[in-house]
C-alpha cells in the first residue's frame, strides 16, 4: 500500500510519465531488497547484491548489471525506484523499466540519481555477467566472456561454463569452453576424482595456461616438527642451511611456532645495548671494551642476567634447537591425491617444454648463428681467400647499416627502401673498399701486421666520421611491415620472422660466395692470384685488377650484411667493433680460406654462445666472455681451424 | 763405426699426396752422404722430419749414442741434441751483425734466463774471430749482415752451422749462386767437417757431389730408389729414367 | 784474429749513448717540471698539468713495454693496456679501501657503541658497492685492505694472466695476426667481464676516488702530484734502463732473431716459445706498475679504459714513435698523448670552413687514424727515423721494404732468387 502511494506520488511529480513503472516486477523487487548496499556502492559491501543478482534466475538481471557496469543505472530520489536511463541532454533523461525493457517517458534528471560504480564493483559485475554472457547470441560477447574467465577464473564461473556447453554451436568456442572447463575444473573440480581425470587430461600441453592452472596446486607450506609426521600430505624434508631453507628462515620458523627463543638482530643488540649505557659502561663492562661481536653478546647476557632485557637465543642454542627438529614441506594448495596427479603432469609437460626450449634455443643459435655467418662471409673473402686482415671490416658492415638508414629518410616505404638499400650499400662499400686497397691494402701485402695497424687508423676514422655525421645515439633501420612478428609454432616456439630472413639471406651469400668462386671468370682468376699472383700474370691476369675486385667483392658483401644486422640491431657508429672480433674468430675457428669452414665457426660460435646464455640467461656479457675464452681453448687444440689446411698450402 | 740416425719406414702425406713413402736411411756418425733427387723427390720434406718440422704419419727416427727418438721432440730440442742444418735459401738475421749472428750460434746453453744473463767472455769472442776467419767473413765482423752478398750469406750461415758443432749436418744446397772458387772452398769444409760429425748434403749438381767423393742416395717419389758411389748409381737403369725422362 | 771482435767491454753506458742521452733529458725534466711545479717551485705548472706530465710518462713505460714486445719480439699484443689497467685495478683496490676505511671509521667513531670489525667491513662494503647494489665484498677483494699484498698483485696479476695466456697460445704456435686477434679477443672478454656488476668491482663505474691518498687527507693535491710526477719518472728510468739492458745483450739477439725468422731460431735450438713467454709476461707485469703509477694521477679506473681500443693505440703510438728503438717509443707516446690531450681539450683552434666548422674534439681522433695510416705507409720509422737523419746513420739498403716482424726481409730474398 505504501509502495503504491509512493508511485503514485513518483507520477504525479513527473512532468510526462509515459506509461506507469512496474514497481512489484521480481527484478525491481530484488533490486529494492538490496538498494541500501546497491546505492552505498562500496567495494567491500557490494557482493551480497551482485551474487543475488546473478543467482536471481530472472533473465532482466543481465539487464540491470549491464546498465549497472556502464553507469547507465539511475535511482528514483523520491521513490527509490530503479531504471536505467539514456541523457537526452544536459538536464532530461529519457528512462526506462527494468522490468521490460519499455521506455517510461523523458524526465528531467533531478529527480534521479546515477548510480557510478567504481572499477572495482564494475569488475565484480563483470564477473557475474559472465554467466550470461557464455550464453549470449553473439559470438564476440562469448568470446569476450571466454576471455574474461581466462583473466580471472572463479568457482562460480565452472557451472556456469559448464551449463552454456550444451548448447554451443561455434566449435571454435566450443573448443575453448572444453579447455577452460577443465581448467576450471583442476581448480574447482568438487571431487578429487573430477579433478585428477581433468589434470590427466593435459597431459603433455605445452599450454601456459595449463601450467598456471597446475601449479598453485603444489603450492606448500613449510613446518617444523621434532619428528617427522607421517600424514600423507608431506611433501619433502628440508635441510636447515640449504638453498630452499635458510638457517634463518629455519629458526625464525621455530621462534613464530614458539618452538625457541627468539634470536637478536645486530642492530637491536646495539641499540638495547646503547639504551644501558650508565657511566661509560654497560652492566658493569665498559663501553669501550664492546668492539667485537663476543664482547657485546656477553654485555647483552650480563643485561638479560640483570632482567634489563629479554634473553634471547646464543647460537650455540639456536644450533641445538635446528638440530632437534626436522623441517618439511606441507602441500596446502590440494588434496595428496590431485598434488601428485599434478606433480606427474606437470613434470610430464616440464619434459616437453624442455625440448621444446631446447628447439627453440636452437632456432635462436641458428639465425646467431646466420648473422655471425653474414657478418664474416666478407672477412671470409679477404682474409680467408686473400690473407689481408682488415680491421676496418667492422665499419663496412657499418657503412652499410647507415646507407639503410640514410635511404630510409628519403624513400619512406620501408619495402622499397630495403630493396633500394641493398644495392646501394654494397655499391657504397664496394667503392670503399677498391679505395682501400688501391691507396693503403695494395702497398702492404705480405706485411699483415701493419695492413692490420694501418686497417686499424682507417677503422678509428671511419668510426669517428659516422659519430660526427649522425651522432652517438643509435638510429633506427625499420624492417618492412611483412617482415613483423613471427613464425609461432607453438606457445615455447616461436621465430621472428626476419630471423628467418636473414638466414635465408645468409644462405644465398653462401651460394653467391659458391657460384662467384667456383663458376665465374672472376672466381677463377681470384684463386689463381692467391696461389701465385707470379704466375697469373704472366697468364695475362692482372693481379692488381684481380686483387681490387676481390677486396671489393668482400667489402661490398660487409656492406649488404650491415643493412641485414641493421634491420636485426640497432645502427650505431660502434656497431662494427662490436662484430669485427667474433667475425675474426669466426673465420679463425673455422679455418682461414675455407668458406664451409666459416659456415661451421659460425655455426659452433653462435650455438656456443645461445648455449651459455642459456645456463646464465640473465647475462649476455658473461655469455660473450666465457663464449671468447672457449675460443681461446679451442684454437689450442685446432689451432688451424676446424677445417685446417695441411702441407705447403698452409705455409703459403 | 756406429751408426748416429736411423730413419725407418717413415711415411708422411699432405692432402691424400704421399711426400715421403716408407722411406728408410741410414748415417754413421762420422760420414758424408749427398742425397739427390728430382724436384718433388721428397728431400726437403725428408730434412724436415729429421729437424722436427714436420711430424711423419708413421715410421721411426732413432738418433745418437742413446737411441732416442726424435719424433716426440721439438725443433729446438732437436738442434739442441746436435742436429743442425742449413737451408737452401740462406737466412741469416740481416737486421742484426755478422757477430751477433755467429755469437748467437754459438753453442752454449740455450735457455731464457740463461741467455739473460749471458756474459760473453774473452773464449767466445775468440771463438767467434776463429770462425769468421773461417768463412772469411773477418773483414765484415760488425757489418749488418743484411748488406752482405748473397755467397757471403751462404758462408755465414755456413759458420752459424760450424758455431752450433752440430754432430749431424743436415745441408741443403750449399753452393747455390756461389763462385767455382767458392764451391771448392764450401766442399773443403764439408770434408773437414764429416771427419769429426755426419753431413748430409742435398744438392742438385753432380759436378759438386762428384767432388765430395761421398756415397750418394738417390730419392725417388718419397723413398730411396738408389744407394751407393756415384758412379754406382748413375749407372742405374731407374736412375737415368727418372733423371732424364722415360 | 782480427781485432775487430774485441772492443766491446766498455762500460754500458758508452757502449749504449741513447741510453744516457734518454736519461739526462728524463733527469733534467723533472727536475724542471719540480721547479716550475705549484708544490714545490715557482707555480708555472699547474697541478692538473702535472698529473698530465705524470701519466704520460706512466704511458711511456707502458710503451717501452709494448715496444719491447712488439718493436723487438714481433709481437703485436693488444692486450698490454689491459694489463696496464689491471695494475690500475689492482692498486686502486688497496686506494678505494683503504680511504672508505678510513671514512666509515670515522663516521662509526660517533657512534654510542665502539664498532666492531663487522660493522666497520659492512660498513666499507656498502659504502663500495652501494653503487652496484650489493653490500658484500666480493672473494677478489680479500687482500684490499693491506698495501703490502695489493703492490704485490698489481705485479701478479698481469704476470699470472700474460703468463697463462702466453703459455697456451705460443705452444700452439699460434703467430702473427692470429696472435693479435687473439690477444684482442682476451682484452674484449677481460673488459667485457668487468663491465659486468657482479664481477666484483663495480661494473662499468669502475674504481674511483683514486687521487685521494689514504692518510694524506691533509696533503694538498699540488704535493701529492708531485709525488706520483717523480715516481713515475723514477720507474721511466728503471723500465728504460732494464730493457736497454735486455736488448743491448744477446737475449736482445735472439729476440730480434726470433722477430725476423722465428722457425730459424728454433733450429739454431732456442726454444723460441720460452723466450716469447718471458718477453710477454715480463713486459705485461712492466705494464702493470705503469698502469699502478698512472690511476692514481687519473683518479678514476673503470673497464672502458681495458677495452681492445686502448691497446690499439698503445699501438699506435709505438708506431708514430718508431718501433724497435726504445726512445721511439717513448717519443711517440710522449708526442701522441700531450697533442691528444691538447686537441680533444679544446684548446686547439676551430677550423672554420665556412659551410662547416672543424670541431677538433670531433675530428682529431679522424686526424689521428689517417696519420696512423700515413705513418705505416710513408714512415715506418716514425718519428724516430728522424734520428737516423739527423746521425746519418747508414742502414742497409733494403729496396724499400723495411724490416718488420713480418718477415720482410724473407719476401724479399724470394725476389732476388
Amino acid at each position: 500500500m505504501l509502495r503504491f502511494v509512493a508511485t503514485f506520488l513518483a507520477c504525479l511529480t513527473l512532468a510526462f510519465p509515459a506509461t506507469a513503472q512496474q514497481a512489484d516486477a521480481p527484478i525491481q523487487q530484488l533490486l529494492q531488497s538490496q538498494r541500501d548496499i546497491i546505492v552505498e556502492s562500496s567495494r567491500r559491501t557490494i557482493g551480497p547484491a551482485i551474487d543475488a543478482l546473478a543467482n536471481s534466475g530472472l533473465p532482466e538481471a543481465q539487464v540491470v548489471m549491464d546498465k549497472w557496469q556502464t553507469r547507465q543505472m539511475w535511482v528514483n530520489t523520491e521513490t527509490g525506484l530503479f531504471v536505467y536511463a539514456e541523457e537526452v541532454d544536459r538536464d532530461t533523461l529519457r528512462i526506462f523499466d527494468f522490468a521490460d525493457g519499455t521506455e517510461i517517458g523523458e524526465v528531467p534528471d533531478d529527480g534521479f540519481d546515477q548510480l557510478k560504480p567504481n572499477s572495482g564493483i564494475r569488475g565484480l559485475i563483470g564477473t557475474a555477467l559472465v554467466q550470461f554472457q557464455l550464453s549470449d547470441p553473439d559470438p564476440d560477447t562469448r568470446r569476450r566472456a571466454l576471455d574474461a574467465i581466462e583473466r580471472g577464473a572463479e568457482e562460480s564461473h565452472l557451472a556456469a561454463l559448464r551449463a552454456s556447453l550444451e548448447n554451443e554451436t561455434d566449435t571454435q568456442i566450443l573448443a575453448r569452453k572444453q579447455r577452460l572447463e577443465r581448467l576450471l575444473t583442476i581448480a574447482y573440480g568438487e571431487t578429487d576424482a573430477e579433478r585428477i581425470e581433468a589434470i590427466q587430461s593435459f597431459d603433455g600441453d605445452l599450454g601456459v595456461d595449463v601450467r598456471a592452472a597446475l601449479n598453485p596446486l603444489l603450492s606448500v607450506r613449510v613446518e617444523a616438527a621434532n619428528v617427522l609426521p607421517t600424514d600423507p600430505d608431506i611433501g619433502q624434508m628440508l635441510d636447515p642451511g640449504s638453498e630452499q631453507l635458510s638457517r634463518d628462515d629455519a629458526y625464525a620458523l621455530l621462534v613464530s611456532a614458539d618452538l625457541a627463543k627468539p634470536r637478536i638482530s645486530v642492530e637491536d643488540q646495539r641499540n638495547a645495548l646503547i639504551e644501558n649505557i650508565a657511566d661509560g659502561q654497560v652492566a658493569g663492562i665498559q663501553v669501550a671494551t664492546l668492539n667485537s661481536q663476543d664482547a657485546r653478546d656477553m654485555a647483552y647476557a650480563a643485561l638479560a642476567e640483570q632482567g634489563v632485557v629479554t634473553a634471547v637465543a646464543t647460537e650455540a642454542e639456536v644450533d641445538q634447537r635446528l638440530a632437534n627438529h626436522v623441517f618439511y614441506e606441507r602441500y596446502v594448495g590440494a588434496p595428496p591425491e590431485v598434488v601428485f596427479a599434478a606433480q606427474a603432469a606437470l613434470n610430464a609437460i616440464e619434459n616437453k617444454v624442455a625440448i621444446n626450449q631446447m628447439f627453440d634455443l636452437s632456432l635462436d643459435a641458428l639465425s646467431l648463428a646466420s648473422i655471425y655467418f653474414l657478418a664474416a662471409i666478407g672477412l671470409a673473402i679477404t682474409f680467408g681467400v686473400m690473407g689481408v686482415i682488415n680491421m676496418a671490416h667492422g665499419e663496412f658492415i657499418m657503412m652499410g647499416a647507415y646507407t639503410g638508414y640514410v635511404v630510409q629518410l628519403f624513400i619512406p616505404d620501408y619495402t622499397l627502401s630495403i630493396l633500394v638499400a641493398i644495392p646501394l650499400a654494397f655499391a657504397i662499400t664496394f667503392g670503399a673498399g677498391v679505395a682501400m686497397e688501391r691507396l693503403v691494402i695494395r702497398w702492404l701485402y705480405h706485411r699483415p701486421l701493419e695492413t692490420l695497424l694501418a686497417t686499424f687508423g682507417i677503422s678509428i676514422a671511419l668510426q669517428q666520421i659516422a659519430k660526427n655525421i649522425f651522432g652517438t645515439q643509435a638510429r633506427p633501420l625499420t624492417a618492412p611491415g611483412w617482415l613483423d612478428g613471427s613464425l609461432v609454432i607453438n606457445d615455447i616456439v616461436s621465430i621472428s620472422y626476419i630471423r628467418i630472413a636473414i638466414f635465408v639471406l645468409a644462405l644465398l651469400f653462401l651460394a653467391l660466395f659458391l657460384f662467384v668462386m667456383n663458376r665465374t671468370r672472376l672466381g677463377l682468376e681470384v684463386r689463381a692470384v692467391t696461389q701465385n699472383p707470379r704466375m697469373a700474370a704472366s697468364m695475362g691476369i692482372n693481379p692488381d685488377k684481380i686483387n681490387m675486385l676481390t677486396f671489393g667483392f668482400g667489402s661490398g658483401i660487409a656492406g649488404i650484411a650491415g643493412v641485414a644486422i641493421g634491420l636485426y640491431a640497432k645502427v650505431t657508429s660502434e656497431m662494427g667493433s662490436d662484430y669485427i672480433v667474433q667475425s675474426f674468430m669466426t673465420v679463425v675457428v673455422g679455418g682461414v680460406g675455407n668458406i664451409w669452414g666459416t659456415l661451421l665457426g659460425a655455426t659452433m660460435v653462435g650455438f656456443l654462445q645461445k648455449g651459455i646464455e642459456w645456463f646464465n640467461p640473465s647475462n649476455t656479457l658473461a655469455a660473450q666472455t666465457y663464449m671468447i675464452l672457449f675460443i681461446i681453448l679451442f684454437i689450442q687444440f685446432r689451432p688451424k681451424g676446424i677445417i685446417a689446411l695441411k702441407g705447403r698450402a698452409a705455409e703459403a | 763405426m756406429s751408426t748416429l740416425l736411423e730413419v725407418s719406414g717413415v711415411s708422411v702425406s699432405f692432402d691424400g699426396f704421399k711426400a715421403i713413402n716408407n722411406l728408410s736411411f741410414q748415417i754413421a756418425d762420422r760420414e758424408l752422404r749427398a742425397v739427390i733427387g728430382p724436384n718433388g723427390a721428397g728431400k726437403t720434406t725428408f730434412m724436415d722430419i729429421i729437424t722436427g718440422k714436420t711430424k711423419p704419419d708413421e715410421g721411426r727416427v732413432i738418433y745418437g749414442d742413446k737411441s732416442v727418438s726424435l719424433l716426440k721432440m721439438s725443433e729446438s730440442k732437436i738442434a739442441q741434441a746436435g742436429v743442425g742444418r742449413k737451408f737452401q735459401r740462406p737466412t741469416v738475421f740481416e737486421d742484426q751483425s755478422v757477430f751477433d749472428n755467429l755469437m748467437m750460434a754459438l753453442k752454449k746453453t740455450r735457455g731464457p734466463l740463461a741467455v739473460l744473463f749471458f756474459k760473453q767472455t774473452q773464449e767466445d769472442s775468440d771463438k767467434v774471430a776463429d770462425l769468421a776467419e773461417q768463412i772469411g767473413l773477418s773483414g765484415a765482423l760488425h757489418r749488418k749482415s743484411g748488406e752482405l752478398s748473397h755467397g757471403q750469406k751462404q758462408w755465414l750461415e755456413i759458420g752459424m752451422l760450424l758455431a752450433q758443432d752440430p754432430r749431424l749436418l743436415l745441408v741443403d744446397e750449399p753452393a747455390a749462386g756461389m763462385t767455382p772458387a767458392e764451391r771448392e772452398h764450401t766442399t773443403d769444409i764439408l770434408r773437414e767437417a764429416a771427419k769429426t760429425r755426419a753431413v748430409v748434403v742435398v744438392e742438385h749438381d753432380m759436378e759438386f757431389v762428384r767432388r765430395l767423393n761421398c756415397k750418394v742416395t738417390v730419392l725417388h717419389e718419397g723413398s730411396v730408389l738408389a744407394e751407393g758411389s756415384l758412379d754406382h748409381v748413375t749407372k742405374n737403369e731407374q736412375v737415368i729414367e727418372v733423371y732424364l725422362g722415360r | 784474429m782480427t781485432d775487430a771482435a774485441l772492443p766491446r767491454r766498455q762500460p754500458f753506458a758508452l757502449r749504449f749513448p741513447s741510453v744516457m742521452i734518454f736519461l739526462t733529458i728524463l733527469a733534467l725534466f723533472t727536475v724542471g717540471v719540480t721547479v716550475l711545479s705549484e708544490g714545490f717551485g715557482i707555480g708555472v705548472i699547474s697541478t692538473s698539468f702535472i698529473k698530465t706530465l705524470g701519466k704520460t710518462l706512466c704511458l711511456c713505460l707502458v710503451a717501452l713495454a709494448m715496444d719491447l714486445v712488439w718493436g723487438y719480439c714481433g709481437i703485436l699484443s693488444l692486450g698490454h693496456m689491459a694489463f696496464f689497467g689491471l695494475g690500475g685495478y689492482a692498486i686502486g683496490m688497496w686506494l678505494m679501501y683503504a680511504r672508505t676505511e678510513i671514512i666509515v671509521l670515522e663516521s662509526l667513531s660517533a657512534a654510542a657503541l665502539p664498532p666492531t670489525p663487522q660493522e666497520v667491513s659492512d660498513g666499507i662494503a656498502t659504502q663500495i658497492f652501494g653503487v652496484v647494489g650489493s653490500s658484500e665484498f666480493p672473494p677478489i677483494w680479500a687482500f684490499a685492505h693491506s698495501l703490502p699484498l695489493q703492490l704485490a698483485a698489481v705485479v701478479l696479476v698481469p704476470g699470472l694472466l700474460a703468463l697463462i695466456f702466453g703459455w697456451l697460445a705460443f705452444r700452439s704456435r699460434v703467430t702473427g695476426v692470429y696472435l693479435s686477434i687473439l690477444t684482442q679477443a682476451m682484452t674484449l672478454a677481460l673488459s667485457l667481464h668487468l663491465f659486468q656488476n657482479d664481477s666484483g668491482l663495480r661494473g662499468n663505474n669502475g674504481l674511483s676516488g683514486l687521487q685521494n691518498l689514504p692518510g694524506m687527507g691533509d696533503t694538498p693535491q699540488s704535493i701529492v702530484s708531485l709525488w706520483f710526477f717523480w715516481a713515475s719518472a723514477l720507474a721511466l728510468a728503471l723500465g728504460y734502463l732494464l730493457c736497454a739492458w735486455i736488448v743491448s745483450g744477446k737475449f736482445g739477439s735472439v729476440i730480434r732473431a726470433i722477430r725476423d725468422d722465428e722457425a730459424r731460431v728454433r733450429f739454431l735450438g732456442y726454444p723460441v716459445e720460452a723466450f716469447k713467454l718471458v718477453i710477454f709476461t715480463l713486459t705485461a707485469v712492466i705494464a702493470g706498475i705503469a698502469g699502478a703509477l698512472y690511476y692514481p694521477q687519473a683518479g678514476i679506473v673503470n673497464p672502458a679504459e681495458i677495452a681492445p681500443i686502448a691497446s690499439i693505440y698503445l699501438a699506435v703510438w709505438v708506431a708514430i714513435g718508431g718501433r724497435g728503438r726504445l726512445y721511439g717509443a717513448v717519443i711517440g707516446a710522449a708526442f701522441v698523448s700531450l697533442v691528444s690531450t691538447w686537441f680533444t681539450g679544446g684548446q686547439a683552434p676551430d677550423i672554420n670552413l665556412g659551410f662547416y666548422t672543424i670541431s677538433w674534439v670531433d675530428w682529431w681522433t679522424v686526424l689521428l687514424g689517417l696519420s696512423f695510416v700515413c705513418v705505416t705507409l710513408f714512415a715506418p720509422k716514425g718519428i724516430g727515423g728522424l734520428v737516423d737523419i739527423l746521425i746519418d746513420r747508414k742502414s742497409p739498403n733494403r729496396h724499400g721494404a723495411d724490416l718488420g716482424p713480418d718477415h720482410g726481409a724473407l719476401r724479399e730474398q724470394e725476389a732476388e732468387k
